[in-house]
């Protein structure tokens, strides 16, 4: 037994290097940090905070550029998850994070876990979590394995919200063959605290106390983030023991008992044990705190005998939580996470040595210098290639093979605009007695707080292959259109958070995409006043090296004065119908250019950022002043899918005016031109009139009433016959799975 | 009315349950923890809300069941004490057998989260009487193990002894196989005791009591209760 880590034998270090994800240049300058060659628990510890999926090395530069400050904004990317101040004392606290690779490999758990790892990013700053959310992409539905990975993901989900008792209100779902072999699991939590009571990850004090709470560490997950940190080839499923294994049980008695600690003043610094285990929450915690750390792993709860440092270190079990306490709370806090059931143990203390040293019966495992682990991981500006533009395709040069009638039938029954019914169905939405909009019922999910008129107005979006086709667009679009749900619900948006699925970042084209979206997203948030507050980069989202459509989903937050001024999306009776926004007949990558005739092609429809915000504070202010009756915004099948969104979800139809334009119906009807509304008025004439004084775009488009949408010639398409298509195609798919 | 919750490891509706005690009776309810082997005095009502209690790990409501504080909810209403067991708290309920039958998983074996209607079956109990008869309300279900199981003699006294509270049905007030979604034996979704005082029910009414919400049709099961110790006061 030595105070001096035993290094591996050089040969075999190089090699593990390799086996670990570390790059040659990257595996000498750990040999010239440690001046010696490494043990194998310093060479764990430095391949996963080396990792791309820790270390956000490549795409790091490129972050920067999203604007990240406002008035509200409490706490911006770099903690746990961003807080803003919602007013009356409170903040908003949350973050979005993938779980894609785990989810693949072993979709219950891979979910699961993403739901867990989430929740722990929020309630450990403080917050109680109200409301879960995700964003989830699936392969072509008759993919291999696909309905498995639908049903097994599904089922994670609820299976951890439901259980530790966190609403989950909203979210988004696509399905495209690019992720036959990679499916895309985000899961979103948000939190409420007071905003004078936010917990940080930054540790102080010389001599302060380590503290490890939650569940044992196990064998399970070891190198967990170094699997996400790579491509996947054909042998995924061996990866299976690098997923973790969730217990919603134990978490749920983790977030009342982190949350009643929280209620003293015995926490210097907390954070969750999530990728990289106990390695990143005690280099990170002590790293922002430019502290030292010492940790003598023998106390750690421990699920099974014998684990060495390595395992110890690496392991990625769940539902545990590192703490910083002051001097002498050791008892206070141990006799709270008693009463909950949860393990307690001192592991350490913080020094002032700026290293973390780890020591193993009585063996020193790791002496580390702190600051190259994490402020000074490795930082890579890589080539990038930007994605060519593509020709605007011409509305007139598209002939209508179905007619509009038909073509709606199929589009509402199309797995893009399906009715999402069968998933939301198995998520408890309603726990916690505070939501208002559950999924269906508005462009965004509405929760209010408790004990007060108060409300967040919260929803996830991205048009990936909006994103394939032009980047940059993309990026804007999918910010621009998480403004636009929260403001349809008559919401101020505040914030956001992004969750950025990528493929290879080595591959100059992929680092070209990112490179734009962050691009366009910025673009966005600043036009829009709409700042980047937490996030995630989800890179080598490749299965055989074909890649994912780059997918930066967004998660958006906006706040309500008052609960009662939500609207919903429901077409009400006797209500005349207000197209805001103007219509172009956009029909390139719309999807029913894809869906009717089977193509693709085409750039995205442009955002206007000065109309989006026109048109948005707009349609806000009228919500406001009251007099809407429902609204919901024009996207993915355009306008007549719009209004069949709105009338499937009351049943009442309505009949329609004919178009003030020349374009072609199909390219009318079905057009995805952004910055667009519906809004169901009693009688349009004062709000026609209102945007005329505004200067934004307005149209009368019909008025509600009836079974059927009744085309301006008179066909009427039955809203029962839509709403049974609508609602067949889930259930059906996932028939006997 | 002075009303108690349990809060077992793992319960999770017991905020919501307090915001419908609150808002019917004006005042707030106590909670009460699973490892109490004692009630505190004075209560009128303790109720067992939804939740996953120890995780469902072992069959729903099993381990709760067995928990201290059930000993003294027992004696509580063997002394003529008022219960009200919702979702996870039916399950402890029956598992405690103190309700009989059983919960076993949904037909459908998956989770199920929706709104479900429910016809009152009578109206002459404390937890109904603001009901009307024959009164359908809808309410929250979310649930993964909610269909109610006994043998059919055990249904059969239930139903002859006028012990069977809530069906499912449509809105319309029609008992069909449709409206029962989790597959409930004769669409049963709440119970009662002999002596009227305990009523189990899987749905969720505590999450209608709120027109900013989700509307008030959960209202009269709290308001039945609020009025039925208001009169004995």
């Amino acid at each position: 037994m030595t105070d001096q880590p035993i290094p591996l034998a050089p040969e075999r270090a190089a090699q593990l290097a390799a086996e670990f994800g570390l790059k040659p240049d990257e595996y000498e300058r750990v040999l010239a940090i440690l001046g010696r060659v490494p043990s194998l628990t310093e060479l764990g510890v430095f391949s996963v905070m080396w990792s791309e999926h820790c270390s956000y090395k490549s795409s790091r530069v490129w972050l920067r550029e999203l604007p990240t400050k406002a008035p509200w904004v409490i706490q911006g990317p770099g903690e746990n998850a961003g807080v803003i101040d919602i007013g009356e004392g409170l903040a908003a606290v949350f973050k979005m994070e993938s779980h894609n690779h785990p989810s693949f490999i072993e979709p219950y758990q891979g979910a699961a876990t993403g739901v867990g790892g989430i929740l722990r990013d929020v309630f450990t700053m403080g917050a109680r979590p109200v409301a879960n959310l995700n964003a989830l992409r699936f392969g072509a539905p008759d993919a291999p394995r696909m309905r498995q990975i639908i049903d097994g993901v599904v089922r994670g989900i609820g299976g951890y919200g439901n259980c530790v008792g966190v609403p989950t209100v909203g979210g988004e779902v696509n399905f495209h063959p690019a992720y036959n072999g990679n499916p895309l699991v985000n899961a979103m939590t948000v939190g409420i605290a007071r905003a004078d009571r936010i917990f940080y990850a930054r540790a102080t004090g010389v001599g302060n106390p380590v503290v490890y709470v939650g569940s044992k560490t196990g064998r399970d997950g070891i190198h967990g983030a170094t699997m996400a940190s790579a491509e996947f080839s054909t042998d995924a499923e061996e990866k299976r023991p690098t997923v973790q294994i969730g217990d919603p049980f134990a978490e749920k008695l983790l977030i009342e008992a982190c949350l009643e600690l929280m209620e003293t003043d015995a926490i210097v610094a907390i954070q969750d044990m999530g990728a990289a285990g106990l390695t990143s929450s005690s280099v990170e915690m002590a790293g922002k705190g430019g502290m030292g750390i010492e940790l003598s792993l023998d106390t750690v709860p421990q699920r099974e005998s014998g684990m060495t440092a390595y395992e110890m270190m690496l392991s990625e079990s769940q539902e545990r939580m590192l703490m910083i306490l002051k001097p002498g709370r050791e008892a206070v806090a141990e006799a709270i996470f008693r009463k909950w059931e949860l393990d307690f143990a001192v592991i350490g203390r913080l020094t002032d040595t700026g290293r973390i040293v780890v020591r193993r019966k009585g063996q020193v495992e790791a002496d580390i210098p702190l600051a190259p682990l994490e402020s000074e991981a490795p930082l890579y500006r890589r080539p990038v290639a930007e994605t060519p533009k593509l020709p605007v395709l011409d509305p007139a040069s598209v002939p209508d093979p179905a007619g509009i009638a038909a073509a709606l039938q199929r589009l509402v029954a199309c797995p893009d605009l399906c009715s999402r019914r069968w998933i939301w169905d198995q998520y408890d939405s309603m726990v916690g007695g505070q939501t208002a909009k559950r999924p269906g019922a508005a462009d965004a999910a509405v929760v209010r707080i408790e004990d007060h008129r108060r409300a967040l107005a919260l929803t996830t979006d991205s048009t990936p292959r909006y994103c394939a086709a032009d980047p940059e667009e993309g990026g804007k679009q999918a910010v621009a259109e998480a403004w636009r749900n929260i403001t349809a619900v008559g919401a101020t948006p505040l914030a956001l958070t992004d969750n950025m699925n990528f493929g290879n970042p080595e591959k100059p084209e992929i680092m070209g995409q990112f490179a734009a979206a962050v691009r366009g997203m910025a673009a966005a948030c600043t036009a829009l006043d709409f700042p980047v507050v937490s996030g995630n980069v989800s890179l080598y989202n490749e299965t055989e090296g074909r890649a994912i459509l780059p997918t930066p989903a967004i998660g958006g937050v906006g706040v309500l004065e008052d609960v009662a001024q939500a609207v919903g999306l429901a077409l009400p009776p006797g209500c005349d119908l207000v197209l805001i926004g103007e219509t172009h007949g956009w029909l390139g990558q719309s999807l029913w250019l894809r869906e009717i005739t089977g193509r693709e092609e085409g750039p995205p429809p442009p955002v206007d950022l000065v109309t989006e915000r026109r048109n948005g504070d707009f349609v806000r202010a009228c919500i406001r002043k009251g007099g809407v009756r429902a609204c919901h915004d024009v996207s993915d099948g355009g306008l007549l899918v719009a209004l069949a969104e709105m009338a499937m979800a009351s049943g009442l139809g309505a009949a329609l005016a004919p178009s003030p334009t020349d374009l072609p119906p199909h390219a009318y009807w079905f057009g995805e031109d952004q910055g667009r509304y519906l809004l169901a008025v009693a009688e349009a004439a004062p709000l026609l009139e209102a945007a005329r004084a505004a200067g934004v775009p307005a149209l009368r488009l019909g008025r509600s009433g009836g079974e059927a949408l009744v085309l301006p010639e008179g066909e009427a398409i039955s809203i029962a016959s839509l709403r049974a298509a609508h609602e067949a195609t889930l259930p059906a798919l996932m028939e006997g799975v | 009315m002075r009303a108690g919750i349990v809060v077992f490891p793992g319960t999770n509706r017991e905020r919501d349950m307090a915001l419908a005690l609150a808002r019917t009776t004006g005042r707030k309810p106590q909670m009460l923890w699973h490892g109490d082997a004692a009630l505190p005095a004075g209560l009128d009502l303790v109720v067992l809300p939804g939740g996953f209690s120890y995780g469902d790990y072992l069959r729903c409501g099993a381990m709760a069941a067995h928990s201290p504080v059930m000993r003294a909810v027992r004696d509580f209403a063997a002394r003529g004490g008022y219960v009200l067991g919702v979702c996870n708290g039916f399950q402890i309920l029956c598992e405690a057998g103190m309700l009989p039958g059983a919960l076993l998983r949904n037909a459908s074996l998956r989770f199920l989260s929706m709104d479900c209607h429910m016809r009152v079956e009578r109206t002459d109990t404390p937890f109904t009487n603001r009901f009307q008869r024959g009164a359908v309300f809808r309410a929250t279900m979310a649930h993964g193990d909610g269909n109610y199981f006994a043998d059919d003699a055990t249904l059969d006294r239930l139903e002859g002894e006028g012990l069977v509270a809530l069906r499912y049905a449509t809105p319309a007030g029609e008992v069909t196989p449709a409206a029962n979604r989790n597959g409930a034996a004769r669409n049963i979704a709440g119970i009662l005791s002999p002596d009227l005082r305990v009523l189990g029910l899987m749905p969720h009414p505590e999450n209608q009591v709120d027109p900013a919400i989700d509307g008030t049709d959960g209202l009269p099961l709290f308001e039945s209760l609020a009025e039925s110790f208001a009169a004995a006061a």
